[in-house]
């Protein structure tokens, strides 16, 4: 339905948490989540994740992709084996060579979703890792948009450097005169012609759109851990204004490379892991004792569609509808540069209490509907504290009762992706009817995130929301679709 | 509006030097580029935040210089509004960037990988990598290159607490950023919102990569007409920098507090060419389609005259990078669109003059839109001396044009493509209310 835009200019803010009672909804076109494709620690496949969440076995192990002894930080939750060469079609597997590991996790998991969603494209045919079914039907190109969150990617360091050491004068030091070179052959022809092209943030979006022919509205949303929520609530909105009927969307990140764990280290969010090899003490969320937060790497691409194609397919495939959408930002005190980071005292993070109020509202429920909450929950006390005070805000005392959904002390917090990650959970969760189980070794303090088992339980309306490193916040109602 | 560029530190100083058609390359002096083959850019040259924020500027010292760039611009935009001293729901002002990466410490960055590599192993040795990191790195320098901290300062200097988000889509970035802040304000998920972009590539590796993808021009013995859009010997574009930022508000808001509104936002297209990582489709087909949506959504048939009988849209602020490719292409775009309209329209690519700002060109060329809407004036394609065949539209040769008795200019196209075949447009018109 095409006027929900102009309803919506009218609506203006309603505070929640009793006004919205007397507010109707505009009638706005559905938009529903059709498929999961999700890369993580516990593997390729949104179902090894789910299997991993469900079983509480963390996949965090000790990083192996390089030798991390020089950080304190040497846990991590390290994707097993990725090959992307067995997601894209034999005409593109020459092009995964200039393809960075982000983008390699985000050609994966967008082919999983994809298939996931029952849906074929040019692209999906012909993989070594699967078939397309004859008869499934196909995306069209002008229909399909694509919004996929990343991060910074790191150049490969042996690249780069090996690159550099040809440039250095006889004390060593880097020559900027041998790199550029007078006649022609500067050092720095030892790079890669396509050397840049490999890292920039669009590639992720931009393979994907090549592999399956998407021309519709396309966008790469880099806010750090909430940049897979806000490119889903962005897709849902694209989908929703009718500029495309389907998006791959969500976010995708690795930094586990050495430049990734130095920012990361540098800006207060890893714990110092030392020589331990058991991660249960690490990342505890909402322990203000936790000492930090636990790297991944992965993410998830989600099919978002609208709700008259997903239905009209197969309305047993739709794990959730996308209810609503709400975005913030926050002055963060612990950003280095911006905010002193020692400045914490009772930190709220308004961005987060302003994109969950506007979430709700946006799907009309009143906080007292939210059966579970999916929160950023990192395990980096300053992120948590902020977190957790907007959520008591939003939920008052209740917030001590509502079931939390904590993904990071498992999988590791895997940046850009890390909110899709958490939008993929709840997805599966809502469809399983089922809360997976929650690690923790020590105490959360006033919120529901402490240990316990996987169990069923009745999920409608889930919250998901995430702090990030630089305040801007993103927050999604999920709700169960009714048949 | 607001805009840091290497023509000026604000839009009247970038407009009057546009239209009298000047070049802003010249050596590049930011770091020894002697002996690179492109050492010419389009530098900001003596830019001083305190001169667009005073005092407040120190609220921001360690910023990147690509966030200091933005801050300025953002801090005339939020002036010229009038938006100084309102008392605005915070909740309700958001963001949107397309804010580049920061720069690296190449110094010490370098100097940590050089001194953890082992010839013989031919790799880095991680672990005394890390040590030296730690030792030689700065948690805010490093920090301040994420590329979602420009949107930090500007929440925190202008009180941001509505939606904000940044984009990386390359060349396309501002221009989506605009457009996306566009569709956040008409579905009513803010009343104001900063868009823009900023960006500086003018060092080490941005340069490099640029040059490997043999993408800038190499004309160092001309650089000041290096940079030669629509031009038959044109060789790459050349690097500039900066920063654009306008600010978006709803009508109801802006006309509630007696704002003038400088022009109306009237449509954005965005689409993905689905192609090549390396290349554009041959047919600029993304283009056409982000071009003919954002005029759909404005309600304008490119095919056909206006109701005056005048070109359909007066003037397309064309991506004209300076690449052999991209011109030819984009005009060929260009005619596809708009058919038999095409060679009415003014089709300029101000990247002559200003160098390519990377992920704040759009902004800066939005900008340059909306001077052309006030003044009935369009800039012009300077450097254009050899027309080639394939670039055969009104690219407004080497001198701006006064529409002004022509019924000047009410409508603009202004159009951005990235790598990997992001394609954005935007279109803003004359408000008449």
């Amino acid at each position: 339905m095409r006027g929900g835009s102009l309803d919506r200019t009218i609506r203006g803010p309603f505070p929640t948490g009793g006004a919205h009672a007397f507010y109707t909804r505009p009638m706005r076109r559905e938009v529903v989540i059709s498929g999961v494709g999700a890369v993580s620690a516990a593997g390729v496949g949104a179902q090894a994740a789910w299997e991993a969440l469900e079983s509480g076995g963390p996949a965090i192990r000790p990083l192996t992709l390089f030798d991390p002894s020089g950080f304190a930080t040497r846990l991590a939750g390290e994707i097993p084996e990725l090959k992307a060469r067995d997601f894209v079609p034999k005409s593109y597997r020459k092009a995964t060579k200039i393809m960075a590991r982000d983008s390699e996790i985000a050609v994966i998991a967008a082919q999983l979703a994809l298939a996931d969603a029952g849906l074929a494209s040019r692209g999906s045919g012909e993989t070594a890792s699967s078939a397309t079914p004859e008869g499934t039907p196909a995306i069209v190109p002008d229909r399909t948009g694509c919004q996929i969150g990343a991060g910074l990617l790191s150049a490969e360091i042996n690249e780069l450097t090996a690159a550099l050491a040809t440039s250095t004068d006889d004390a060593g030091v880097f020559s900027l005169r041998k790199w550029g070179g007078e006649a022609g052959d500067g050092a720095m022809g030892n790079l890669p012609p396509l050397w840049m092209l490999k890292y920039l943030p669009n590639m992720l979006a931009c393979h994907v759109t090549i592999i399956h022919g998407t021309e519709g509205p396309s966008n790469t949303i880099t806010c750090a851990e909430s940049s897979g929520i806000l490119s889903l609530g962005e897709a849902s909105r694209v989908i929703e204004r009718g500029d495309a009927d389907v998006c791959f969307a969500g976010g995708c990140e690795s930094k586990l490379n050495p430049l990734g764990i130095a920012r990361l280290t540098f800006a207060k969010r890893l714990a110092p892991t030392g020589e331990a090899t058991d991660p249960a003490a690490f990342a505890m969320p909402y322990d203000p004792s936790s000492t930090g937060g636990l790297p991944g790497e992965g993410g998830a691409i989600l099919m978002v569609e609208s709700g008259e194609s997903a239905r009209a397919r197969d309305p047993e495939k739709i794990y959730a509808e996308i209810a609503g959408f709400g975005a913030g930002h926050s002055p963060m005190p612990h950003f280095p540069g911006v905010l002193d980071p020692e400045a914490t005292g009772d930190f709220v993070d308004t961005g987060l209490r302003r994109a969950v109020r506007a979430a709700l509202d946006d799907a009309g429920v009143s906080p007292d509907e939210i059966d579970a909450i999916v929160p950023g929950a990192l395990g980096v006390p300053v992120a948590d504290l902020g977190e957790r005070n907007a959520l008591h805000e939003v939920f008052g005392e209740r917030l001590g009762t509502i079931e939390t959904i904590t993904v990071a002390p498992a999988l590791g917090a895997s940046s850009a992706g890390h909110g899709a990650l958490l939008v993929a959970t709840a997805a599966l969760a809502i469809r399983h009817q089922r809360l997976p189980a929650r690690l923790h070794a020590g105490t959360p303090c006033g919120i529901l995130a402490g240990a316990r088992a996987a169990g069923d339980a009745p999920l409608h309306n889930v919250l998901v929301c995430t702090p990030s490193l630089g305040g801007q916040v993103g927050a999604l109602v999920l709700r169960r679709a009714g048949g | 509006m607001g805009c840091v560029t290497p023509l000026g530190h604000d839009p009247e100083s970038l407009w009057r030097r546009l239209l009298a058609g000047e070049s802003a390359v010249g050596p590049v002096t930011r770091y020894d580029a002697s002996t690179f083959p492109t050492n010419f850019a389009a530098e900001v040259r003596d830019f001083d935040l305190a001169e667009h924020m005073g005092a407040r500027a120190a609220e921001h010292a360690g910023a990147g210089l690509g966030t200091r760039f933005a801050l300025a611009a953002a801090s005339d935009a939020w002036e010229q509004a009038g938006l100084a001293s309102r008392d605005l729901d915070p909740d309700r002002v958001g963001i949107y960037m397309g804010s580049g990466e920061g720069g690296h410490d190449y110094d010490n960055f370098f100097a940590t990988s050089l001194a953890a590599w082992q010839a013989d192993a031919r790799s880095v040795d991680t672990a005394e990598w890390a040590t030296q990191a730690m030792e030689r790195l700065s948690a805010v320098l490093e920090i301040e290159q994420e590329p979602h901290v420009s949107i930090s300062h500007l929440a925190r200097a202008f009180g941001c607490g509505g939606p904000a988000f940044n984009c990386m889509t390359a060349c396309a970035a501002s221009t989506q950023a605009t457009g996306e802040a566009y569709e956040i304000i008409k579905r009513g998920d803010a009343d104001v919102m900063l868009a823009g972009g900023e960006h500086s590539m003018i060092h080490t590796l941005g340069m490099t990569g640029f040059i490997r993808l043999t993408a800038m021009s190499t004309r160092r013995d001309e650089m000041h007409a290096a940079s030669r859009p629509f031009d038959r010997t044109r060789d790459g574009f050349v690097m500039g920098e900066g920063a654009g930022i306008v600010v978006l508000e709803s009508l109801d808001h802006a006309l509630a507090r007696g704002a003038t509104p400088l022009a109306e936002v009237a449509g954005y297209g965005s689409t993905a060419d689905a192609y090549r990582i390396t290349d554009i489709h041959p047919d600029g087909l993304g283009a056409q389609k982000a071009m003919a949506a954002a005029l759909r959504h404005a309600g304008i048939d490119p095919k056909s005259p206006g109701p005056d009988g005048r070109a359909p849209v007066q003037y397309v602020s064309a991506h004209g990078t300076g690449t052999p490719e991209n011109d030819g292409i984009e005009t060929k775009a260009v005619k596809g669109v708009f058919g038999d309209q095409a060679g009415r329209v003014c089709f300029s690519s101000i990247k002559s003059m200003t160098g390519h700002l990377i992920q704040a060109a759009g902004a800066v060329e939005l900008i340059a839109c909306v001077l052309a809407i006030r003044d009935g004036k369009v800039p012009p394609t300077i450097n254009l001396r050899h027309p080639d065949p394939e670039c055969d539209l009104d690219h407004v040769p080497n001198a701006a044009r006064d529409l002004s008795g022509e019924g000047g200019v009410d409508v603009c196209l202004s159009n951005s493509f990235g790598f990997g075949g992001q394609n954005d447009t935007i279109c803003v018109k004359r408000f008449v209310g």
